[in-house]
């Protein structure tokens, strides 16, 4: 097979992955959440949600119905031969996927109203492009839910309000939300850069594993007190009331302007959902969150 | 949070001894609407036309479904609950006009249904977002397909369910609405958790 249509196959099989099959982490925070939830309302909640995530697993249905928009993050290594060539397989692999897992038609245009049918249109799938050294391609499909993505939120606030603004701005964003991003939430912080960057990396850190903690100890202990401070809002598994409003907090930074201090927010809903492959030049694929069959 | 297992049709003196935070299961004849069904469903009341199909003492699941036809025959695929305050705008008239007795979605409703739901007998019933594959296996068989037209989402199904659940009370016909409660603690807690921030 051409690398070509391999790179097309293994991104039709990742996004299979990622819409019927939750990464461990995922499944190990809502397993714990389900243990240590006092709420007994919020215990039935997390219950169906363990029930749905077995049974989509067991039948090989999409753990949810709104299977997202399709988003894929490219790690391509400076020598990969085929870089020309991955858009193009990333699109047919996205209108495969459509027909063959399936997934729920999610590409509406802004100005014909109409739905493309197979999920791809202007700017989707999206792809994140990162240049690494090396020759091998790493794939990683995040299909993103609509209930979440409407609560994400971007605050410009006042440099001189420094992290207290940060928390307080993380804080809201979690109490406006409310029920609505399908509670345990994951919560992808971007702080600093510029508008675009701090949202940007906002996403990208919900590619974290929920197990690993941050590298850097100050941002780690951010994390933690962010997670707590979410958890203390009392909104709870599907906004019924709890303790878990939140699975995990992952934060990401980058430099700002001296005027500028960006923070954005990225509410992921409990079905968190993403797949990575690595493809080597030889041919061989492997699979990085998710076992195969 | 007592547990009840109820079959349709309801009758509305069994929905208003339900209380907020009960668990109830459902088995028995449920349709889905959005909001464009809703709308349609109502401007034929108005009109004094007949809609497809007998609602007293039914469920109306607020969802659009997933649903495949195989030799001829419909099977539910994916059928999780859409955002419910969309169909605040018509819920508490839909009730009055057709005595539906448990309404179905997530994210709970406003005043206004809350009002509806006192005045005219009827529950909300919060199931788990996303739990599309467990709701969608309560979902025995597809009766009947109407109003079609307005899309596969949109469209008004009709199906038999068995168990279908967990739904939590979050509505009774008392005024009770623990979305309502939940929010006004979260509001009590934001200014702990300033404290505890030191904000």
């Amino acid at each position: 097979m051409d690398i070509e249509s391999l790179v097309e196959n293994v991104a039709v099989e990742i996004l299979r992955q990622a819409v019927i099959k939750l990464p461990p982490d995922v499944k190990d925070a809502l397993r714990r959440a389900y243990r240590e939830e006092e709420s007994d309302i919020g215990k039935t909640q997390l219950e169906a949600i363990l029930n749905n995530v077995e049974l989509a697993e067991k039948t090989g249905t999409p753990v949810c119905q709104d299977t997202g928009v399709i988003i894929f993050y490219v790690k391509a290594g400076a020598q990969a031969k085929i870089l020309g060539k991955i858009e193009e397989a990333l699109i047919k692999a996205t209108k495969r996927a459509t027909i063959e897992v399936p997934l729920r038609p999610n590409s509406v245009g802004i100005f014909t109203r109409k739905n493309t049918g197979d999920n791809t249109g202007r700017y989707l799938p999206y792809i994140n492009w990162e240049i690494v050294p090396g020759d091998n391609i790493e794939l990683t499909a995040f299909p993103k839910g609509g209930g979440s993505e409407n609560v994400c939120a971007l605050g410009m606030i006042t440099p001189g309000e420094g992290l207290n603004g940060v928390k307080k701005f993380v804080v809201d964003t979690v109490i406006k939300a409310g029920a609505k991003p399908c509670p345990p939430n994951i919560l992808g912080v971007g702080v600093g850069g510029g508008a675009d960057i701090a949202m940007k990396i906002a996403k990208a850190a919900l590619l974290r594993p929920l197990d690993q903690p941050n590298a850097d100890p100050e941002i780690a202990k951010l994390e933690k007190e962010l997670y707590e401070a979410a958890n203390m809002t009392g909104i709870g598994p599907m906004g019924l009331g709890g303790k878990f409003t939140v699975l995990g907090v992952n934060v990401d930074h980058a430099h700002r302007h001296p005027a500028s201090y960006p923070v954005a927010v990225a509410v992921q809903c409990w079905a968190a959902r993403r797949a990575s492959a690595r493809i080597h030049p030889d041919g061989t694929v492997k699979y990085l969150t998710h076992k195969v069959v | 949070m007592a547990v009840y297992k109820l079959k349709t049709p309801i009758p509305e003196e069994e929905v208003r001894k339900l209380k907020v935070n009960d668990v109830i299961y459902i088995t028995g004849t449920i349709i889905t609407a959005r909001d464009a069904a809703h709308k349609r469903a109502l401007e034929f009341f108005k009109e004094g036309k007949k809609i497809p199909i007998d609602l007293q003492g039914l469920a109306v699941f607020h969802c659009g479904p997933i649903v495949k036809k195989e030799d001829d025959k419909w099977t539910v695929v994916a059928a999780g609950p859409t955002t419910s305050t969309r169909m605040d705008l018509f819920e508490d008239e839909f009730i009055k006009a057709f005595k539906v007795r448990v309404v179905i979605g997530k994210g709970g409703m406003g005043k206004r249904t809350t009002e509806g739901m006192k005045k005219y007998g009827a529950v909300y019933g919060a199931f788990t977002g996303g739990a599309a594959v467990l709701a969608a296996k309560a979902m025995k068989n597809v009766r009947s397909v109407e109003w079609l037209d307005l899309g596969m989402p949109e469209a008004l199904w009709i199906l038999e369910v068995e168990d279908f659940g967990p739904l939590i009370v979050a509505i009774d016909a008392h005024g009770n609405n623990v979305f309502e409660d939940v929010q006004k603690k979260v509001e009590e807690n934001r200014q702990k958790i300033y404290e505890r921030l030191g904000l």
